[in-house]
């Protein structure tokens, strides 16, 4: 699994670029998002546009990913595909999650910035 | 004995089969189990389904239920330092995909799939789950879950409802 990172305004925009994140990957993708999200802006946006499957390893990677934030931060999750998406409903852990589409609006950021 | 009815019960299916070509499906695997394994027998057998024209949910779901059933052996049958082989055949049914999946690993713990753990999530980030969901999700997801423990090994079997193109047209 490769993770780019890019920093958008006040957002770090996390980009995976593979796949699936299943249990043969989970560890990795665990450990490269706790690289990328020690410093740098306490918004954390995961975009998994190209990601078809998460198992629940993945799931719970994903999980840990948000648990093993430094203190503040906040990690959303950005464009699931359909599949993705069900895991994520049929363990209600998109009530945990704030789950959008990248081009949509970031209601709170704007208010928070008004 | 179970394990007789099993097999006959898969015959029986396969025989229905044969007389139908548009029901015509038998897959067999066995490897390893290891979680690269795994990845590589689903990604095996996500191709050979695909003539089927399955709806993209239904292969996400048929993925997912398979994947659960594999990494539970792989983490917990053969746990520790135990190692040994999935067989996983897949043969189509009247409404779907019927499976079966031995492993001569650990059985089940009270003789039993486990039920699926449920989770209060309002709770703070510390305190969420990282792991448990899977047999919560195999239970959703599949029908006629049936397990047999035969001497050494396990029997896990199950229906996976597809709407598939070609049974439905």
């Amino acid at each position: 699994m490769e993770l780019q990172a890019e920093i958008d305004g006040e957002t770090l925009i996390i980009t995976a670029s593979g796949r699936r994140i299943d249990a043969a990957g989970a560890i990795d993708f665990k450990d490269e998002m706790r690289k990328l999200t020690e410093f740098g802006p306490d918004k954390v946006a995961l975009n998994l546009a190209s990601v078809e499957f998460v198992d629940s390893s993945g799931l719970g990677a994903v999980v840990a990913s948000m648990k093993q934030l430094p203190a503040g931060k906040t990690l959303s999750l950005l464009d699931l595909t359909p599949t993705v998406a069900k895991v994520f409903r049929l363990t209600r852990m998109d009530s945990v999650f704030e789950i959008r589409k990248s081009g949509e609006i970031d209601w709170d950021a704007w208010v928070n910035a008004s | 004995m179970h394990r007789d009815s099993q097999l006959n019960a898969s015959y029986e299916r396969k025989t229905e089969a044969d007389t139908n070509l548009e029901h015509n499906l038998e897959l067999r695997l066995i490897f390893r189990s290891e979680p690269l394994a795994v990845r590589r027998a689903l990604e095996c057998i996500l191709s050979d389904l695909g003539h089927l024209d399955m709806a993209l949910e239904d292969c996400g779901a048929v993925e997912l239920v398979l994947a659960e059933v594999m990494n539970n052996i792989v983490e917990h049958a053969y746990v520790g330092d135990r190692s040994g082989v999935i067989e996983l055949h897949i043969s189509g049914a009247n409404h779907g995909l019927f499976c079966t999946v031995i492993d001569d690993g650990l059985p089940m713990p009270d003789g039993n799939p486990p039920m699926g753990k449920k989770y209060d999530l309002y709770c703070p980030r510390k305190d969420l789950p990282e792991g448990g969901f899977g047999w919560a999700l195999i239970r959703e997801l599949v029908q006629e879950l049936g397990y047999e423990r035969v001497g050494n090994r396990n029997y896990l079997t199950f229906l996976l409802n597809v709407e598939r193109a070609i049974l439905t047209s």
